[in-house]
């Protein structure tokens, strides 16, 4: 047989290290957005432990860790364990969860229990299960020049890509809409076992490598870190592949730096990548709601501050606000200080005599404010029929969120009208 | 004068920001039967959740007699939707009803034999007391709904709000609902019920609340039933809310 | 303190761990946490680490302390992501648990360096459960747990119960449901944690789910549940640890609770498989009987008052039947029918049988017809006769319009009282 691997140099064990690890994890990080987007995350989980018993009996009767065999072996169990999981929850109406947690803990059970029986002492190790063996596989048997591990986790990656290219529009339809999928012809039971068959396949070839812990981080980490980034499965999909290498190349580097579990180090730099999104994904991320927060509220104290001047302006009131009468009227906080000093900055307020003014730009903004305070003013009494000292509150409370477009509206349904209920002007 | 038993001031309600609850203000003599009537949508749930402080408020408040939820809680017995639990649970049917009576109970107290009567006699009121010893799930839509009322009489309370119990049960049921409803006002308690069916709205009911993301009407059926307000209610949202809600959600900072 | 053998401490502890993860397993089935305790059990395997890094001892105290830290910075997590992100909570479960257990994985083989000093065999036991290793101190730990957690779940019955079942009534009645379930949270993560060291990691799930998965097949009752579920999982204990000599003791008891719960599946009373199949049979069989008799009542009803015998082919013919002879052997026996050969002709008895299947099949029919729109209750599923199924005055109306087309089978009134008893526990009308 040819070596693949023919024409260059063979690589150094890092390298094989880091190409087993990707292959890996793009294979388990492909299948990821649709187990999430199925809402069955756990499957993964599920099925990565209870496909031990299949390998053991693939390992048992055939003698030997041959890929076809184990193949097998994991498919039966798999889609026995999938089988068996829904029968449950249908027929003796155990919890979903539930019986998702007794079938696959029984398997593993069972698992163990034979492996002790049938495999003990040979290369059949359960701590392997758990982290793998990454760190061997530079050593491990060559087939067609490449090690072992490498091989069958490439086929399955290959074998993944193809499945989700060519059935694309089918497994995006039964995702979003199991019985519209259905209805189409796509059978969404079909689909079902046709992923968990996947999912199954995918666990065994990564076990050797990388063990059961990698494949239940990689098959839900990279996918979700991906689904709080975009918006669309496409991207999603890449992103999540790609999320993968990324894991698999820090977790290799920081597992040497460290000398400790590669296997573990991957998983723990996809926990990383997904905290990292968690924080600072720019449209899902914690710290860009909390920006936004801010920025709202600074918003609304500023226009609280611009309207309380209009309407003392409309009064023809002598009395003007120093600054901090203003700020103080306002609540009196960090966010009234701050706000402030926005609006003099971006010329809205002006200060004479320290008592604060509006300038022709802040009048602007004002009366835009104020307008859509007394369009939804007249709005509430019109339309909801609320007595006139019930709604200045509401009003104030909304005001802030009433866009052009709202008010045109509003406008337009009161027809008539340029005062607001009050009998007080409402401005253009 | 008569007594004032529910009364909400200037309430707004919202889920994730976007309100689904304006401006609401109303206030409901003590000793009435009141339908709570609006479209799908129209925030009939949540009026009656947010009166019992299972959602937070945006503004404005409850009042129950005159004082706040926490301090009158003993007063009030609620009938969830039949949806809203696991039917599959293991518990009988009185174990249910039992339920009712832990409110006055309080901590670490056993419901004992005072209790168990008092379970007997409610199931006995809604017509299921040859059902006690049954598994929840054993029973029709209309026997749950009644096993939940039942447990709602056990709470003993002057106030009830009843989140449609006449969904999806037999005509058997909603007669006996209906006949202990009557039996209800007349002892001076007041009931608040989610309400579908428009056609028995007046046979029911003495007081409405019309409701579609606002407040439409509230007042004696007799004056406040018309086909105006009707109209009014069931003649298409009022757009301009939905959207306003919608900016709102989009932009407003949370608390 | 009582000096025992080690085997005597593992059936000990091992019956205690069963007994209270099957108590608190049940409340988190029925809250819908079956697989909270798999994360817990995973989340713990850091903090058993650097709990070990940081004392050098191996003593379950410790060590449990340590897996409750990381344990419950786990629970914390899955709440931010799933409350500040839009991960769904299954996906949060698994990120937390994958991530923990590989965090556990590193620090594990750090632990177990040749360089690190100390005992390393210790904590694989968190892997895979290795009760052999049990000290005298742990089984003090492990009682001590049982006891307070058997208290909590006394001493809180009806709280948990009642937020269990329905979160909203009991948070109208002023519970601190939050704080209730945060209990029973913690419960579950101090069981999880001391039993990690007995039957490891992965299997830990399987003590929290399956006995009370299993006791739920046995009652309806949830104070019987929790009873059983504790037996069922003290017995999978016990029974495990002494069957499975030789073997992983996680997986053999693992294996036992699989077993107990697979004969529950199979064989419970009413919601067991065996028994679900069997009424269903009983069923099949009663409504060919009951076809079997309306068939021979209506092939001779033009005769009536006499009863004629009916060919036998002219039955055949009359609608489609499975396996007839069978049904009329069965019906024979009943004294129901005689039945000679070819002739078969309806016993009183069985003429009063079939006159009632008759009318009831009418009513009903009559009742679908004309009055559908009133949704019936359906009362009790077992109920055969439709007098039962709908109102009484609804069934006397309905009789007054079969008897109008003179459809309403009228031997009943001459027929003599039915020698054996006719189920009326629900009062009906009078035959």
């Amino acid at each position: 047989m040819m070596p693949l691997a023919i024409g260059f140099a063979e690589p150094d064990p890092g390298t094989w290290i880091v190409l087993t690890g990707s292959t890996v994890n793009v294979a388990c990080a492909l299948l990821g957005s649709y187990l999430i987007l199925r809402k069955m995350s756990l499957m993964g989980d599920a099925l990565s432990h209870a496909v031990l018993p299949g390998l053991v009996v693939a390992f048992v009767l055939s003698g030997s860790m041959g890929i076809v065999p184990m193949f097998i072996g994991a498919v039966v169990v798999g889609l026995l364990t999938t089988f068996l999981t829904q029968t449950l929850h249908q027929y003796a109406r155990v919890p979903s969860d539930a019986s998702m947690g007794i079938v696959f803990t029984a398997m593993f059970a069972l698992g163990v229990i034979l492996v002790k029986r049938y495999a003990g002492g040979l290369h059949f190790d359960i701590g392997c299960v758990y982290e793998g063996a990454l760190e061997y596989v530079p050593f491990a048997e060559r087939v067609w020049g490449l090690p072992r591990p490498l091989l069958s986790s490439l086929v399955v990656m290959v074998v993944n890509i193809l499945v989700i290219v060519l059935l694309w529009k089918e497994l995006k339809l039964s995702s979003f809409d199991a019985e519209l999928a259905t209805t189409m012809g796509f059978s969404a039971t079909a689909m079902h076992y046709l992923l968990m068959t996947l999912v199954s396949v995918t666990t065994v070839a990564s076990f050797e490598a990388v063990g059961s812990i990698l494949v239940v981080a990689m098959l839900i980490v990279p996918a979700s870190t991906a689904f709080l980034l975009t918006d669309r499965l496409g991207v999603m999909v890449v992103l999540s592949a790609v999320l993968g290498i990324l894991a698999a190349v820090l977790g290799y580097a920081a597992g040497v730096y460290w000398d400790t579990s590669i296997s573990g180090m991957m998983t723990v730099a996809a926990g990383g990548l997904f905290t990292i999104a968690v924080l600072f994904a720019p449209q899902y991320g914690v710290i860009s709601k909390v920006a936004h927060n801010f920025r709202m509220s600074l918003q609304v104290m500023r226009e609280d501050l611009l309207a309380m001047l209009y309407r003392l302006e409309e009064l023809g009131s002598t009395n003007l606000l120093t600054a901090h009468e203003a700020q103080t009227a306002v609540g009196g906080t960090l966010l009234a200080r701050i706000a402030a000093s926005q609006l003099e900055r971006r010329g809205q307020i002006g200060e004479r005599d320290s008592h604060l003014l509006l300038t022709d730009k802040g009048r602007d903004a004002a009366r835009q404010l104020v307008r859509s305070h007394r369009l939804w003013e007249a709005y509430l009494v019109k339309h909801l029929g609320l007595p006139l000292d019930h709604v200045h509150d509401p009003a104030h409370r909304v005001e802030h969120y009433i866009d052009e477009d709202i008010q045109k509206r509003i406008a337009a349904e009161l027809e008539t009208s340029t005062q607001d209920p009050h009998g007080r002007e409402i401005p253009d | 004068m008569e007594k004032i038993a529910f009364e909400v001031h200037d309430m707004t309600v919202a889920y994730q920001r976007r309100p689904v609850l304006w401006d609401i203000d109303l206030s409901i003599p003590e000793g009435k039967l009141v339908g709570i009537v609006g479209p799908n949508g129209a925030g009939k749930t949540t009026l009656i959740k947010a009166a019992l402080g299972l959602v937070t408020l945006a503004s404005g408040k409850v009042e129950i007699y005159g004082k706040s939820y926490e301090e009158q809680r003993h007063l009030i017995g609620y009938v969830p939707q039949r949806e809203s639990v696991d039917w599959d649970f293991p518990v009988t049917v009185r174990d249910v009803v039992l339920m009712g009576t832990y409110g006055r109970l309080g901590w670490f107290r056993r419901p004992g034999k005072a209790e168990r009567e008092i379970a007997d006699r409610c199931l006995q009121q809604v017509g299921m007391a040859g059902y006690a010893k049954r598994q929840i799930r054993q029973l029709s839509g209309g026997q749950q709904q009644r096993v939940f009322l039942a447990r709602a009489l056990a709470e003993d309370a002057q106030l009830y709000f009843l989140d449609e119990p006449f969904a999806g049960v037999d005509a058997a049921t909603e007669a006996a609902i209906v006949e202990l409803l009557h039996a209800l006002r007349s002892s001076g308690k007041t009931v608040l019920v989610v309400h579908h069916d428009l056609q028995t709205v007046s046979d029911y009911f003495d007081y409405v609340i019309l409701l579609n993301m606002r407040l439409v009407a509230c007042g004696p059926v007799e004056t406040t039933f018309t086909t105006e307000n009707l109209q009014k209610t069931y003649g298409g949202r009022l757009t301009i809310l939905d959207e306003a809600a919608e900016a709102i959600r989009r932009q407003k900072p949370l608390p | 303190m009582i000096s025992l053998s080690l085997s005597d401490k593992v059936m000990i502890g091992t019956a205690l761990l069963g007994g209270m993860a099957g108590v608190v397993g049940s409340f988190a089935v029925l809250r819908g946490r079956a697989l909270v305790g798999d994360m817990l059990a995973h989340a713990a395997l850091p903090g058993v680490c650097l709990a070990f890094l940081i004392t050098g001892q191996r003593n379950l105290l410790n060590l449990s302390a340590g897996a409750l830290v990381t344990g419950l910075l786990a629970i914390g997590a899955v709440t931010v992501i799933t409350r500040w992100t839009r991960t769904k909570e299954d996906a949060a479960i698994g990120i937390v648990l994958s991530t923990f257990f590989g965090a556990g994985v590193v620090l594990l083989s750090i632990v177990q360096k040749p360089t690190t000093s100390g005992n390393k065999a210790g904590l694989n036991s968190y892997l895979f459960g290795e009760p052999g290793g049990m000290l005298n101190s742990d089984l003090v730990v492990l009682a001590v747990v049982a006891v307070v957690v058997l208290a909590a779940v006394i001493l809180f019955f009806k709280e948990f119960e009642l937020t269990c079942f329905d979160t909203d009534f009991a948070r109208s009645q002023g519970w601190p449901t939050l704080w209730l379930d945060l209990a029973m949270l913690a419960m579950l993560a101090t069981v999880t944690i001391v039993g990690l060291p007995i039957v490891g990691v992965i299997l830990m799930a399987a003590m929290i789910i399956m006995p009370a998965a299993t006791a739920r097949f046995w009652t309806n009752r949830l104070p019987v549940l929790l009873l059983v579920s504790g037996l069922v999982g003290a017995a999978a204990g016990l029974i495990g640890t002494q069957v499975g000599r030789g073997y992983p003791a996680g997986a053999a008891i693992v294996l036992t609770a699989a077993s107990l719960f697979l004969v529950s599946l199979l064989f419970a009373p009413q919601r067991g498989i065996v028994s679900k199949l069997l009424s269903e049979y009983r069923l099949r069989r009663r409504v060919a009987e009951e076809h079997l008799l309306r068939a021979l009542f209506e092939l001779g009803e033009a005769e009536l008052p006499a009863v004629p015998a009916i060919n036998l082919s002219t039955l055949r013919d009359y609608r489609h039947w499975w396996s007839l002879e069978r049904l009329l052997e069965r019906a024979r026996d009943e004294q129901l029918i005689e039945w000679d050969k070819n002739q078969v002709q309806l016993t009183p008895l069985g003429l009063r049988r079939a006159a009632q299947i008759t009318k009831a099949h009418r009513l009903w029919e009559l009742y679908l017809v004309r009055h559908a729109d009133i949704a019936p209750d359906h009362v009790d599923r077992d109920a055969d006769d439709v007098e039962h199924l709908l109102p009484e005055s609804l069934v006397a109306k309905l009789e007054q319009e079969l008897a109008a087309e003179g459809r309403l089978p009228t031997v009943l009134a001459e027929m003599p009282i039915s020698p054996h008893e006719i189920h009326s526990e629900q009062g009906g009308t009078t035959l």
